[in-house]
């Protein structure tokens, strides 16, 4: 007797709970794997899996088994040239026998390190755990400036136009049976008592009692009549609450100085900040948007392509791109929309009587519109005007400002990761 | 294939031509190879065979083909292991995993082609099926109808327990509990079978009483005078071989939930206990199997002249045995000396010559599929090769048997293939096969019950062959069950303590017990 059964449509994933396990296991080889990878790799490839290898001796799973060494004796096929009483050298790396004919690890045999492969999402994932952007919650939190309403069940009170007819009729309906149920127990039994007199042969009848039991019969019934058909007790309205919205958009400022002391080195550097800080704003809303202003003396809203790469030459005016964004966030970017994140990269360079104005315009126009700014600032060199300038900001602008100096690239995702870290966060909040 | 003996065969009316299946096809490939399997007098289980995918297959590959199966990072490390080498083309999957239950679940693969599918049906739903019902170890230690229920109830219950105690305090009993698991087996004595209800029923109950019982042995009131004549007495008062289920009756800080697992995995153990003593012979048994029976559907005229190449082909992959110096050579292959074994038995009873007359007098001559039979139902591997391997065997598979001393500079060739050596190499070669030989024998020597409540156990080596490296961590893992100071003295032949291992209170597993016993 047989029984053939297809199951191809049955999950195909049972053991992703067990792969799970196993990553949560291994989650400190996993991230430091991922942290170097994360370095190594060139930005536009980030959206990809990453190999992890870890060494098999930390996945091993021990077992009792006979280790090398001592008098063995084995059974092989496929003789050739040998006679009893024959010796043989013992061949090299194979000291006593090797592994005899044990099957206790046929996995990972010969193979020094674990590796598997972990998705794009998973390696995202790692990149950006235990990362959260600062004031994010007190977003979500505290500014409900838009509202859904939504059905919430039903209540006694509202305005006509959300009776609940169904619910009410119900109700009603099941309020006259509780409330009737004594009087139609009586009325049947009064019924039943009265057909069985009636029956009765016309000479045996009782006609007091039947005259008494109709009484009854008519007091019951309208008794069950007086029972109102519905009543204000009965009337259900659709309860509609208003629920506030998160805001799911975000939309980023880069702003990036391109005068002639930024090398294209120095721009890639930039870049990759960038894009972490992309990468990580488009994992936490549904919707990010990227606004790229480049400036020299003077600034410009540019495409992606032209933000990084075009060449340009000249002083560097930094208040200018401060004032564009200013501007471009009163024309398109409510703040009670969006949320607003900038990032802004410099090699430091900056005129020396704009710096003090680029810090009042931080502070007075664009400071108060947005969730977060960083600047960060790439030069092996000693600070210039623009750092001293911010830093007297930082104390007055709390967590939402931070700012950093990168001198490699190495140094970019730990710095990102310290800027963005949960700690901050707590404090934020 | 032969079509001489028999009378010329009718014209052919093949079921199928090509080489795509459907279900209708494999309802009627099974419904013959059934008839002919009767035919052969193999007595099965019911069949439930299961179609999944190449992902299912890979799923069921993690999990030691179970259908069902609590949740470990094992699995998943397996599974990733798998994976990652089926991705970059390393390794094909199994043709088809078969599970010892009543109904008997076979797998088969979706991508496989209709030949390859009868191959599996015959192969793993009459051969493997009727191993599994007919032969004594699983008769003896297995209860076919019942592993199922278990399965799903040990997979609650360890549910229950992640929910209750976390993840981590239960994965840490796993961990340590899969490490002892072939020490969680009663070799001797024969197991009750097990039962998913019986051991709901008795969970709580035992729970109780389990406790209780630990309790009372390490209880510290001094008992009054009788103490004195206890004083020397050692505990336990024989070794003990079941090293899981000596802690899981007398451990004293498990917590009973702990027990409970140590106790799952210990049945677990007893589930997979005979298919590690019968693997030749099971594989042999299903690989004569599905050539015979496919055999039989070709001289029935119901399979092509392809269809045959195919599973010919396939065939001879299965019992490819490379040589010792093959680079590919990894071993005597299971199914190769089994499927030889058994149809060596079959030309023995069928057509003896002159040296199996004088070697097998009792079979030789006699009805092939009596004593095919009986082979099945009453051998496991080691007794298998030591009754029935031939003369003519070693010498077409050209056995020679070897021994090697870590102490002499060369190998000894102690016997091969001729008058002088068929007796040495059959007798070496079945040894190969003794479980006992193949795993070092370890048991419970003492428990210090006055002092510091340690655990020793004895290592009783072979021919001097020492524990291998990681031993050390399977002791820490010991030493997490047991809770205190744990010792493993390895022994030579003449008692004298060759090594010794450790784990003490000092050692970093402290930190993890407790961890453990806070719960």
């Amino acid at each position: 007797m047989s029984y053939i059964i297809d199951r191809r449509l049955n999950g195909k994933n049972k053991s992703m709970v067990n792969r799970q396990r196993f990553l949560r296991r291994y989650k400190k080889h996993i991230k430091k794997a991922v942290t170097e990878s994360v370095n190594k790799r060139s930005i536009t490839d980030m959206e990809r899996g990453e190999k992890i290898t870890i060494p098999t001796k930390d996945t091993s799973e021990p077992v009792f088994s006979h280790g090398s060494g001592g008098i063995r004796k084995r059974v092989l096929p496929g003789n050739k040239e040998f006679h009893a009483g024959d010796k043989i050298l013992r061949p090299k790396g194979s000291a006593g026998g090797g592994s005899g004919e044990g099957q206790a690890s046929n996995q990972g045999e010969g193979i020094d390190d674990f590796s598997f492969y972990i998705s794009k999402d998973e390696f995202l994932d790692y990149v950006f755990e235990d990362l959260a952007l600062p004031n994010m919650v007190k977003k979500t939190l505290n500014q409900h400036d838009e509202v859904e309403f939504r059905r919430a069940g039903f209540t006694t009170s509202g305005t006509a136009n959300n009776l609940a007819i169904v619910r009410s009729m119900r109700s009603a309906q099941a309020r006259r049976i509780a409330l009737s149920a004594s009087s139609r127990r009586k009325l049947k039994e009064a019924l039943a008592e009265l057909e069985k007199e009636e029956n009765k042969d016309i000479d045996l009848r009782n006609k007091k009692l039947i005259e008494e039991l109709n009484l009854h019969i008519q007091k019951l019934e309208g008794k069950i009549r007086k029972i109102p058909f519905i009543d204000t007790f009965d009337i259900k309205y659709r309860n509609i609450i208003k629920e506030p919205i998160p805001s799911t958009k975000a939309v980023m400022f880069c702003v990036m100085d391109v005068s002639g002391s930024m090398t294209q080195q120095i721009k890639d550097m930039a870049k990759r900040f960038y894009i972490l800080l992309y990468l990580f704003l488009q994992r936490s809303y549904e919707k990010t948007e990227v606004v790229f202003i480049r400036h020299h003396t003077s600034a410009k809203e540019v495409t992606e392509e032209e933000f990084f790469y075009s060449r340009e030459t000249g002083g560097t005016i930094v208040s200018s791109a401060l004032e564009l964004m200013s501007e471009i966030i009163q024309d398109r970017y409510s703040p009670s929309e969006w949320n607003i994140y900038a990032a802004q990269a410099s090699d430091g360079d900056n005129w020396d009587d704009d710096s003090p104005q680029c810090a009042q315009i931080l502070s007075t126009k664009i400071m108060p519109l947005l969730q977060y700014f960083a600047y960060i600032e790439i030069t092996p060199n000693a600070h210039q005007a623009l750092w001293h300038a911010y830093e007297d900001l930082r104390g007055s602008l709390g967590d939402r400002f931070a700012m950093e100096q990168i001198t490699r690239a190495d140094d970019i995702f730990p710095i990102f990761r310290d800027l963005f870290s949960r700690k901050a966060l707590k404090e934020a909040v | 294939m032969n079509n001489k003996d028999n009378k010329p065969v009718k014209k052919r009316q093949p079921i199928s031509e090509g080489s795509e299946w459907s279900f209708e096809l494999l309802e009627t490939y099974d419904k013959e190879i059934a008839r002919i399997a009767k035919g052969f007098r193999l007595d099965t289980y019911p069949n439930q065979i299961e179609v999944i995918s190449a992902e299912q297959m890979m799923d069921a590959y993690a999990s030691s083909g179970m259908p069902i199966s609590y949740n470990h990072w094992s699995y998943g490390k397996h599974f990733l292991h798998t994976q990652g080498n089926y991705q970059r083309g390393q390794m094909g999957l199994a043709y088809e995993i078969v599970i010892n239950s009543d109904p008997c679940i076979a797998y088969l693969m979706e991508e496989n082609t209709m030949c390859m599918q009868a191959l599996v049906i015959a192969h793993a739903s009459y051969g493997h099926n009727s191993f599994f019902k007919g032969n004594y170890l699983f008769k003896t230690w297995t209860d076919a109808s019942a592993i199922i229920d278990y399965l799903v109830f040990s997979q609650n219950y360890i549910k229950k327990c992640e929910e209750r105690h976390g993840v981590d305090a239960v994965e840490h009993i796993l961990d340590a509990a899969h490490a002892l698991m072939n020490y969680g087996v009663d070799r001797y004595k024969r197991p009750r079978p097990i039962s998913a209800n019986d051991e709901k029923l008795r969970q709580s109950e035992r729970e109780d009483i389990l406790q209780q019982q630990v309790n009372d042995l390490w209880r510290t009131i001094p008992q009054q005078e009788k103490s004195n004549v206890k004083k020397d007495k050692i505990f336990p008062s024989e070794p003990q071989e079941n090293l899981l289920y000596f802690i899981e009756k007398n451990a004293p800080l498990l917590q009973p939930w702990q027990r409970e697992i140590l106790r799952i995995v210990r049945k677990l153990a007893q589930y997979f206990y005979p298919q590690r003593q019968t693997q030749v012979m099971n594989e042999g048994w299903a690989t004569f199997w599905h050539y015979t029976l496919i055999n039989s559907l070709y001289d029935e005229g119901l399979v092509t002249d392809g269809f045959m190449m195919e599973f010919l082909n396939s065939h001879t992959n299965v019992i490819f045995q490379p040589g010792f110096d093959s680079p590919y050579f990894s071993g005597i292959n299971p199914y190769t000396l089994g499927f030889n074994m058994m149809s060596d038995i079959r030309r023995i009873c069928e057509h003896p010559t002159e040296e199996d007359k004088k070697w097998f007098p009792n079979i030789a001559g006699s009805d092939w599929l009596d004593t095919l039979h009986f082979a099945m139902k009453n051998f496991k591997d080691e007794s298998f090769v030591l009754q029935y391997l031939s003369p003519k065997l070693i010498r077409d598979l050209k056995l020679f048997s070897i021994l090697d001393d870590d102490r002499k500079m060369h190998i000894q060739i102690e016997a091969i293939h001729d008058d002088d050596g068929y007796m040495k190499v059959r007798e070496d070669l079945a040894k190969q096969y003794d479980l006992s030989y193949r795993e070092p024998n370890i048991q419970v020597y003492s428990v210090d019950m006055e002092g510091d409540r340690s655990l020793t156990l004895h290592h009783y080596r072979q021919n001097n062959i020492p524990l291998n490296e990681e031993s050390m961590d399977v002791i820490k893992h010991l030493r997490t069950l047991w809770g205190f100071d744990v010792y493993l003295h390895s022994l030579d032949e003449k008692g004298n303590v060759s090594k010794s291992y450790s784990c003490s209170q000092s050692h970093k597993a402290t930190d993890d017990q407790l961890e453990l016993t806070e719960h």
